[in-house]
């Protein structure tokens, strides 16, 4: 056995090490291009991205989008104005609440409608539920990236309960299509109020749980805190809105700067970043989260009574029970669901604070029955242009996280 | 916003240094917003950043057809201190649909004027990287103007090429 020993350190000795300790020619880095994507888990659906790499470090990054392009716009301009907020809807696939309600606001101002203050707090509840729904599968993806792979699960049950609330107030799961030029779709049925407030009354403990998971768990520390910052002077040159400006301090939230659908009604905090860097980013989104349930909450205690619709019978449709004793009411009703109800000429640009920032419906009418023009300014698209100086000169692992807390949606990127 | 008056003080302030600055103002539904000529859009939008509309929130293209000068761009700017918005309307005719680019001085309008040039074919000077964005780069056309036919799109089955069909049609 010591034969044995001796000899294998006699081989050990004798192997050269000298040529790793010279110097290799030429100490400049081949810069590499490399293609990520469209298929490619990480990148939270088709986004393709041309990533320069030096070793193991981002030097320059081109997002490549258009793949899930529908022509949803183009559409639009070939439907009557309320058969447009299904597709609209189809944008941003989590926030269907918020795209309905863009472009039913900007119709609502073209007509010149006041809405009932009791669809207006209909509406801020399943704003608010969308909110937290569309941070929850941004928080379980993307915790998901990080390798926290229960998150994903934990995230997904609150989900579910929120997608249950939507199908027993409007019948469907996802684009429930609620909202309606002139206020919702019908009154929330029976038993609804209970169960949201359940909910309500489940999710900040929730949103605590995920926190002792996240917050002081190592790797994700490492994995966000004082990566790919990006200064607020520069985030607001690119047009970044919602969390990401939030994140580095700048408080700016529509419902509270210039309220909509009676957001001044509530009290509610936005939740601000110090650095501006991944980890603060994640922190305000689990902060919106309470502050959501907040908003929903005293929505539901104050929510008036009275009509859930604007009672103008050119815009909405008549109630259900009318159609068989009114002739007017089923002329008004033919009518509505043949043609469509007419919006004066003009051009409206109306925004509102989506999950991911300022998201903004223009439309254009030329007087007849279909919109002459509808332009969604989504939030994802506008945003994409922060992701190249976030990442640049960053580790391509943080490439990845970076992604994930930017929370681009490339359904409302390529409409 | 701007009220009535206020825009019109704006306006006359543009006019002061340029008189071809501005061509008309707007006030629908409480929103200000001024017409300018396409020449003059970039000292216009830099006289309103002074103004305090330091950020620029979109940028999307409209086509008037069948009016002319058919096409449209506007610029939504909003002053994030005193809350405020103003919309920048153009119109280029589409035989010469030529802009002068903002993204050098706001860098936000990079992806939202490529979107623009993509939709509708307007051609932004100056721009550091105009190509289609949404649209594959061998597209033909501009698919978002009013008279590009919609379900006009030649879907493709090779399958059909086997067997010497035109596969195009």
């Amino acid at each position: 056995m010591s034969t044995e020993v001796s000899e294998y350190r006699k081989r050990e000795e004798s192997v050269d090490l000298s040529a790793l300790n010279q110097p290799v020619e030429g100490t400049e880095q081949e810069l590499l291009t490399l293609n990520m994507g469209p298929h490619h888990p990480a990148t939270h659906g088709v986004l393709r991205l041309l990533v320069t790499l030096e070793g193991e470090v981002v030097r320059d990054l081109k997002p490549i989008i258009g793949y899930v392009h529908t022509g949803i716009e183009k559409t639009a301009e070939d439907k009557s104005y309320w058969k447009v907020i299904p597709v609209v809807e189809r944008m941003d696939y989590l926030a269907y609440y918020f795209n309905a309600m863009a472009f039913c606001g900007a119709v609502e101002t073209l007509l010149g409608v006041e809405v009932p203050k009791r669809a207006q707090y209909l509406r801020v509840i399943h704003l608010e539920l969308n909110r937290i729904l569309s941070h929850l599968v941004w928080l379980g993806t993307t915790a998901l990236d990080l390798g926290a792979i229960s998150m994903f699960w934990y995230c997904f049950r609150e989900r579910e309960k929120i997608l249950d609330l939507f199908e027993y107030s409007s019948g469907q799961r996802m684009h429930t299509r609620y909202f309606q030029v002139g206020g919702v779709f019908e009154d929330i049925p029976r038993g609804w109020e209970a169960k949201c407030r359940d909910f309500l009354d489940d999710m900040p403990n929730r949103v605590d749980q995920y926190g002792d998971l996240l917050n002081r768990n190592e790797i994700v520390l490492r994995r966000l805190r004082g990566v790919c910052p990006l200064d607020e002077e520069t985030l607001l040159a690119l047009g970044v809105t919602g969390p990401l400006l939030r994140a580095c301090g700048n408080p700016w939230d529509l419902r509270k700067a210039a309220p909509y659908s009676s957001y001044d009604d509530f009290e509610f905090r936005i939740p601000v970043g110090t650095e501006g860097d991944n980890y603060d980013r994640y922190a305000v989104r689990l902060a919106e989260m309470r502050e959501s349930v907040e908003i929903a909450r005293q929505a539901l205690d104050g929510l008036p009574e009275g009509p859930y619709i604007v009672d103008d019978r050119k815009i909405a449709l008549p109630p259900r029970h009318e159609l068989a004793t009114s002739m007017e009411a089923l002329i008004h009703h033919f009518k509505l669901v043949t043609e469509g109800f007419r919006v004066p000429p003009g051009e409206v640009y109306y925004p509102i604070e989506g999950p991911r920032g300022e998201l903004a419906c223009f439309v254009r009418s030329d007087g007849s029955s279909k919109p002459a023009r509808v332009h969604m300014r989504d939030p994802s698209f506008v945003n994409l242009q922060a992701f190249a100086p976030m990442v640049r000169d960053a580790y391509i692992a943080d490439l990845i996280a970076t992604l994930g807390m930017l929370d681009p949606l490339l359904g409302g990127i390529d409409r | 916003m701007p009220d009535a008056t206020g825009l019109e003080l704006l306006a006359r302030e543009l006019r002061e240094t340029d008189p071809d600055s501005v061509s008309d103002t707007e006030f629908f539904r409480e929103k200000a917003a001024l017409h300018v000529p396409p020449k003059a859009i970039r000292a216009v939008l830099e006289f309103l950043r002074g103004k305090g509309f330091r950020a620029l929130m979109s940028v999307h293209g409209l086509d008037y057809y069948p009016e002319e000068p058919r096409l449209g761009v506007q610029y939504e700017l909003l002053d994030m201190t005193e809350v405020d918005r103003i919309t920048v309307k153009l119109r280029v005719p589409s035989d010469d649909p030529h802009v002068d680019s903002v993204t050098p001085t706001w860098p936000t309008a990079d992806h939202q004027e490529r979107e623009v040039y993509d939709m509708f074919g307007v051609i932004f000077e100056g721009h550091p990287d105009l190509r289609r964005i949404l649209m594959p780069e061998d597209y033909e056309g501009f698919p978002q103007r009013r008279d590009f036919p919609v379900g006009g799109e030649p879907v493709l089955f090779t399958k059909d090429a086997a067997h010497g069909e035109d596969y195009t049609a």
